[in-house]
């Protein structure tokens, strides 16, 4: 009997045979923290009477939702999170560089077959590198931090088989949310989710995070890509035979396959306020909004910001139109800026803001008000999630977002 | 076997962490301090209506969206005994038994149940409302040593050897 890829990264890191449904304590690669919980993981690291870290340059730090500070009380997690970083000898603190699943794969962090935990539930982006990295609480984090280990149930998993070519106005980020709305918003709780074929394999490392990064809006525990040359060139590795493996088996286990044609792809939205309300947006055509977000971990990246200049390009922004752009790091910040994407994007009337958690939480740089409609290419639509509770929140890709902006209403690109 | 009865606030599907607790509000000091605002989006008037020993009975997907353990840290300072749901979000799952909030998984009794209605739980067996008994299953044991060594705080502080 063969083994999905999930449970060949557990095999590989506990040293004997998992099955899916066996509960196993692993040995945590990489952690990460970011500045909303670290009082809490402090707090909670102390309690427990732990003295130092399991391995220091094992956790990584990272400040996005709260920077720069738009509270005078954001600033105490900075105070906590340096404090603790000093008193433990963690060199790994970025306090403002970018979009904490963004770094943590840019920077290098995290590399193909680890296991990965963050304290944040969007952790189930490292997938895209070929990782199994998922999200928990901080009480959870604080014991990782003082044993390097963690008890996990080898998850069950979904295969999702991708073949054929994206029609030209289709992104990764439509994929998902198909996906999303076919399983259903827990449609894959406490499962892997496995992507394969071709049209997986001709995608960049950028367009497999925006899909791995959203497994967790069907309830997935975590989702995985084959690491392949693109991974490697990607995480400046050479794969090891282990790590070329990690491929499901021919005969493994599976609770479901699901198959999809490319070709058959079409532009989408989740509608508000749910991210499996998933629409063709053919459908919502012609829906008047007041603003439009690029940015987050989902697609904040230099290819999506490029999508979408493609689109804006010698034209401008409905007249009553916001378009807000946040880059996902510094680094796709200064990318951009250098290869000319910046300035379409602001001569096409776009605010860009520093590289931030910012509007995806709701908590900077463009709330909106009660009977306001957004167009956003993050990974949330739910209620009171970019201000107040009657903001309709439309999901779709960079291109769509790009084509709203222009038009004034919902079109497709 | 551990047996209560409480008053039902009945929710619906996919009750998700920016309605228990909005992001706008997790940088308030306490859990104290952020207990006001559980369920504002949704039921701003909610929070302040519920009373210690009361019970909340929800449809599928339960606490799905953030890892932010503020969720059913507030739900327990509210008062709540335990939630009631067609089935849970896998964070907040784990989030709830390391801090000892009870979590039980029971697909027909939100389909029956009315708010306000006085029901009856024996842990890991039944739940009673309006004179049905609805079966209720027992937690795997990994799980049980964590909320019998009272939530994984405790846990650790055992293996630390200072309790």
């Amino acid at each position: 009997m063969g083994y999905t890829v999930i449970e060949k990264i557990i095999r590989n890191n506990i040293g004997k045979d998992v099955k899916a449904g066996e509960i196993v304590t692993v040995n945590v690669d990489r952690v990460m923290i970011h500045d909303i919980f670290i009082p809490f993981v402090a707090s909670k690291f102390e309690e427990m009477g732990f003295t130092k870290l399991w391995d220091p340059d094992k956790v990584v730090l990272i400040y996005d939702h709260l920077v720069p500070a738009s509270q005078v009380d954001d600033t105490r997690h900075f105070k906590v999170g340096n404090e603790f970083a000093a008193k433990y000898g963690m060199k790994n603190v970025h306090r403002s560089d970018g979009i904490c699943h963004q770094l943590m794969t840019e920077a290098g962090y995290v590399k193909p077959g680890n296991i990965v935990f963050g304290t944040d539930s969007h952790t189930t982006t490292y997938g895209c590198v070929g990782a199994f990295s998922s999200g928990i609480g901080y009480t959870e984090m604080a014991s990782i931090l003082g044993t390097g280990t963690m008890w996990v149930k080898v998850p069950e998993t979904i295969r999702v088989e991708i073949n054929g070519t994206l029609p030209d106005n289709v992104m990764a980020k439509d994929i998902i949310l198909k996906l999303i709305g076919d399983l259903g918003a827990d449609g894959a709780t406490y499962k892997a989710l496995e992507f394969t074929g071709d049209t997986v394999a001709n995608m960049s490392v950028a367009s497999r995070m925006s899909m791995s990064n959203m497994a967790i809006e069907a309830g997935a525990k975590c989702a995985v890509f084959t690491p392949d040359e693109k991974t490697a060139e990607y995480c400046e590795v050479t794969l090891t035979d282990k790590e070329k493996d990690l491929v499901g088996d021919a005969d493994a286990v599976y609770c479901r396959t699901i198959t999809y044609q490319a070709e058959e792809f079409v532009p989408v939205c989740a509608c508000p306020s749910n991210v499996d309300n998933v629409r063709p947006v053919s459908e919502l055509e012609g829906t008047e909004i007041d603003q439009v977000f690029i940015g987050s971990c989902t697609n904040g990246r230099l290819e999506d910001l490029m999508a979408a200049a493609e689109v804006l390009k010698g034209k401008k922004v409905a007249p009553f139109v916001k378009l807000i752009v946040t880059p996902a790091s510094r680094k796709i910040y200064t990318q951009a800026l250098e290869n000319g994407t910046m300035k379409i994007l602001a001569d096409a009337g776009a605010m860009i803001t520093h590289p931030s958690c910012g509007l995806c939480c709701g908590r900077t740089g463009g709330i909106l008000t009660d009977g306001e409609k957004v167009v956003a290419t993050n990974n949330r639509n739910f209620l009171g999630r970019m201000g107040s509770s009657k903001v309709g929140i439309y999901l779709a890709s960079p291109k769509t977002a790009a084509a709203c902006a222009v038009a004034g209403k919902i079109v497709s690109a | 076997m551990e047996q209560f009865t409480g008053k039902v606030w009945v929710l619906g599907d996919d009750i998700d962490t920016d309605i228990i607790i909005p992001t706008e509000y997790l940088a308030l000091k306490t859990v104290d301090d952020m207990k006001p605002y559980a369920f504002s989006p949704l039921r701003p008037e909610l929070a302040g209506q519920i009373k210690e020993g009361d019970i909340i009975v929800a449809g599928k997907n339960f606490g799905c969206g953030s890892s932010r353990e503020q969720a059913p840290e507030i739900i327990k300072a509210l008062g709540i005994k335990c939630v009631i749901a067609k089935s849970f979000a896998r964070i907040f799952f784990r989030n709830s038994i390391n801090n000892g909030l009870l979590l039980i998984e029971q697909d027909a009794l939100h389909d029956h149940v009315t708010e306000g209605e006085e029901i009856s739980v024996t842990v890991g067996k039944e739940v009673v409302a309006n004179g049905t008994s609805y079966a209720i299953s027992a937690l795997p044991q990994n799980l049980l040593d964590i909320i019998n060594a009272g939530g994984l705080v405790k846990a650790m502080r055992k293996l630390n050897g200072l309790d």
